[in-house]
């Protein structure tokens, strides 16, 4: 255990201590408390960035189940450290506004912060994991703690909703993913990422290699909420709105992309990855961003808004793959892509989390988050309007921001595809820009939307709850720290390039890179009029048409049916799943014993049968027989006529009366075969049972004391012949087929000599075999006394006990 | 010669349990089967006695007593049964 990992588990540790903090400090907000702790990892990280800009990396190894070689291995290069300034840096931002969001008093705050911790310790844990299987531990505790979180107000149904939806949806991922995880660990014998990356190009011949990248594909897109595992994130904004910022615009969802991008070295040179991830990710990007538009909730829009920029990013990483295949890093014009991932992975982080901390003041001042009822509020609010404004300029990728070289950068790797001869790109690669491009004039026209529908327009102070005014501070020193890295990341983005960035991809891509040499990461502000320039400029020129025309033109969403959206598929989906099992089980758990006695038999039937038949078990040899007398055939007619008589009986009594006989026959049978005690004890037994049956008999109640023959029911007739047949099939073939002799004759010599008895059975009974006869002894106790306490114990509706009735 | 006696006794035998049967199939009141049930309980005496003569061994006469008190009591009971509808009565003072 080193620092690294007790950094990991640091805020599982501080979990356990919140609640005291909450009760033993009630005066002090206990957010407070909690704050200290991304502060403190995030300046313990950022001494790991020498390291990493060196493109050199740590990895500590501690013990956990070192037999079955999984460890917990932190292992820190530029990609993780990335992700890990992103979770400690956004968590400390998101703690300090939540201590200002959330109310001392009213909220339960002891849980928010205990499942928050939670979330952040998992969430580092799955950036820094190098063993997959500690990965798939953490990846599942970033999903129950956001379904915590999700329903932190549990009392609403939407957040119980919201939270089951993507508890179904992430943990299905997850499992898929843990399935991917197992088969790479069984194609390259490894759980460790890095050993698995450095025999990639064996796996990439592997016949599972195709299932375990769409496994962990899975996963991936179900937490990054790409096509069409989406849905889950629109529903998960019932959470409060620092766990949104957090959670589902610059964590969570980002763990898939971490996952693809952790994962490139071992699958990307395939062509499927390209595919699968670029066009999934590009399709995500353009759906999403359309569905924003026509979205009255401001947390509505932002979530359309993150998948649609998920897909964005992750696009660009199926994008990124193409770079392997080139051989020199001189020319290699797809490592622009990998760098626009990395990028705009970081500048989606910033506006995100800021326009989501932005949202979250507006329906702090005014009650409402619907767009429908807000407007007017600039003068009012001037201070949320400008961040909302450097937020949101930034999301539709317009100068002086970070979106605005993210974006152009998106467009150039989106037009190099057109040069590039794989994969049968070349008839479809003029559909990546155009796809990209109308993805990005929907994203202007919604980011406009955020900024102009909420802060200009005509203030209704009367569809307001509250009278809005500018809010506290404190609520705004996070949002503003948020917004100022957006403006200097825009205008100085080679802040980030060499320190972060740079790294990053270097880990994305790491097998085109030689030794010693960097990648080019250079990002110019302004590199003349290129075509992504002019496709910015079309971006804004069209995206002010049709936000200027909105009405005359959102007319066509009415025509997408209602019936046919994922979200339908999804509930109908769930409520067959849970009529159908229903229905399934109504069907064959019918009640009756009677059908689950044919069950038991038929399946014991076929079962048998089809183990005879298909070993071809069956043997017949007669040699070892004995020869027939006349009494037993005799006896035989006896048993067979008092057995008939039995089923065919009009009254139960003729029943009884024939099953006595049958007993006795029996133990005329045990007189035959030489077994004096046998025979004793069963006409004692056969008795006692006759006379209970005629007590049961006795005591049928009156009213369906019904004397009536059996109904013949064909298919118990089957079952009955079937389950005798096999019986007896299975009979002969075992007489028939002795393999050893017995051991019987260890017993005849020594039954005198060893125990000193002359009657074997006895002595078997109680001396050879003692044990069996103690428990034998044991079970008639129990049945006596259940029996007793049966008749005795009468428990009545109310629970008295009623003994001496 | 005693072995062949013993053998016809036994077929003889077999065949009184087989007219017992079908008195017991047949009926056809239920007192016609108990009937037959406590002669096929002697004839089970018989047959255990002749069988213990013919394997020649002294082993069988405790079942030989057992029957004879079983059927006894069987009998009994169910004609007590017949009789009254129940086997064992509660007792009266309590």
């Amino acid at each position: 255990m080193s620092l690294l990992h007790w950094a990991i588990l640091a805020p599982f540790i501080m979990a356990v201590f919140v609640p005291f903090l909450r009760k033993k400090a009630a005066t002090i907000h206990t957010g407070w408390f909690v704050l200290i702790l991304p502060v403190v990892l995030f300046g313990i990280f950022l001494q790991y960035l020498p390291v990493t800009m060196n493109n050199s990396s740590i990895i500590q190894t501690a013990s956990w189940i070192p037999s079955l070689g999984i460890n917990f291995t932190a292992y820190v290069d530029g990609l993780s450290l990335l992700f890990v300034l992103l979770i400690t840096g956004i968590g400390a931002l998101v703690v300090l506004y939540s201590i200002y969001y959330l109310s001392k008093t009213k909220e339960s705050l002891h849980h928010f912060y205990v499942y928050l911790l939670m979330f952040m310790g998992a969430m580092l844990g799955v950036v820094l994991s190098d063993n997959v299987v500690t990965l798939y531990m953490f990846w599942e505790f970033t999903s129950i703690s956001s379904f915590l979180l999700i329903a932190y107000w549990y009392n609403r149904d939407r957040s119980r909703y919201g939270a089951m939806k993507s508890m179904l949806i992430t943990v299905f991922g997850g499992l898929m993913m843990l399935g991917g995880f197992l088969v790479l660990s069984i194609m390259g014998d490894t759980f460790s990422i890095r050993e698995l990356a450095a025999q990639a190009p064996e796996l990439n011949n592997h016949p599972l290699f195709l299932l375990a990248m769409i496994l962990v594909l899975l996963g991936a897109f179900t937490k990054s909420a790409q096509f069409p595992f989406y849905i889950w994130l629109p529903d998960a904004m019932e959470a409060p709105t620092p766990v949104s910022a957090y959670l589902h615009s610059a964590t969570m969802v980002k763990a898939g992309i971490y996952l693809v991008a952790r994962f490139s070295p071992i699958f990307a040179f395939s062509g499927y990855w390209f595919w699968i991830v670029g066009a999934v990710g590009l399709f995500t990007m353009l759906w999403a961003s359309f569905n924003a538009v026509k979205q009255t909730d401001l947390k509505g829009i932002l979530a359309f808004s993150t998948v649609s920029q998920l897909g964005l990013i992750m696009s660009l990483l199926g994008v990124g793959a193409a770079s392997l295949h080139f051989e020199s890093l001189d020319d290699n014009i797809f490592t622009t892509a990998v760098i626009a991932a990395v990028f705009h992975l970081i500048n989606h982080a910033t506006f995100k989390g800021s326009l989501f901390m932005v949202v979250g003041i507006i329906d702090h001042e005014t009650g409402t988050r619907d767009i429908r009822r807000l407007g007017g509020l600039m003068s009012l609010m001037p201070v949320t309007f400008t961040l909302s404004i450097i937020g949101a300029f930034s999301m539709a990728g317009l100068p002086p921001f970070n979106g605005f070289l993210s974006k152009e950068m998106f467009f150039l790797s989106m037009i190099q595809l057109m040069e590039l001869n794989l994969f049968n790109v070349e008839t479809w690669a003029v559909l990546f820009p155009v796809m990209a491009w109308i993805g990005s004039v929907f994203t202007f026209i919604y980011s406009m939307i955020i900024v102009f529908k909420v802060f200009t327009g005509k203030f209704q102070p009367e569809k307001l709850e509250k009278k809005p005014h500018e809010a506290p501070v404190g609520l705004l020193v996070s949002p503003s720290i948020l917004a100022v890295l957006v403006a200097v990341f825009g205008l100085f983005p080679n802040l980030l390039s060499y320190s972060l960035i740079q790294p990053a991809a270097a880990a994305i891509v790491p097998s085109i890179i030689p030794p010693g040499e960097h990648l080019d990461v250079h990002i110019s502000f302004w590199h003349g009029f290129s075509p992504e320039l002019w496709m910015t400029i079309g971006v804004i020129t069209v995206g002010i048409l049709l936000y200027k025309f909105m009405p005359k033109w959102t007319g066509i969403y009415d025509y997408f049916p209602g019936k046919v959206t994922l979200n339908q598929f999804y509930n109908s989906g769930l409520y067959a799943a849970e009529r159908g099992s229903n229905a399934i089980t109504n069907a064959y758990m019918t009640g009756f014993i009677r059908s689950y006695l044919v069950y038991i038999f038929a399946f014991f039937i076929a079962a048998l049968g089809f183990a005879i038949w298909a070993k071809d078990a069956f043997r017949y040899d007669a040699s070892a027989a004995a020869p027939i007398g006349l009494y037993e055939v005799s006896l035989i007619f006896v048993l067979l006529a008092a057995t008939i008589t039995i089923l065919l009986a009009k009254s139960r009594l003729t029943s009884i009366i024939a099953l006595g006989a049958v007993g006795y026959t029996v133990s005329l049978f045990f007189v035959i075969f030489r077994a004096p005690d046998l025979a004793l004890t069963q006409l004692v037994i056969e008795t006692v049972s006759t006379a209970l049956f005629l007590l049961c008999f006795y005591h049928l109640p009156k009213l369906s004391r019904h004397e009536e023959k059996r109904r013949f029911q064909a298919g118990n007739a089957i079952i009955a012949a079937g389950v005798g047949i096999i019986v007896t099939l299975i009979g002969i073939s075992a007489h028939s087929s002795k393999l050893f002799a017995s051991i019987n004759e260890y017993y005849i010599e020594n039954t005198y000599k060893k125990a000193g008895g002359e009657n074997m059975v006895n002595v078997i009974l109680v001396d050879f075999r003692g044990f069996d006869t103690l428990f034998e002894i044991a079970v008639l106790s129990v049945a006596a006394l259940g029996i007793y306490g049966l008749i005795k114990l009468r428990l009545e509706k109310g629970g008295e006990t009623n003994e001496n009735e | 010669m005693i072995e062949a006696v013993l053998q016809i006794s036994l077929v003889v035998l077999a065949a009184a349990m087989i007219g017992l049967v079908y008195r017991l199939v047949k009926g056809p009141t239920v007192p016609d089967r108990v009937v037959a049930l406590d002669a096929m309980g002697v004839n089970l005496v018989s047959i255990t006695a002749v069988l213990s003569m013919l394997l020649d061994t002294s082993n069988y006469l405790e079942v030989i007593l057992l029957i004879g008190i079983l059927a006894f009591i069987g009998t009994v009971a169910f004609a007590k049964f017949l009789e009254k509808g129940e086997v064992v009565e509660y007792d009266r003072d309590q």
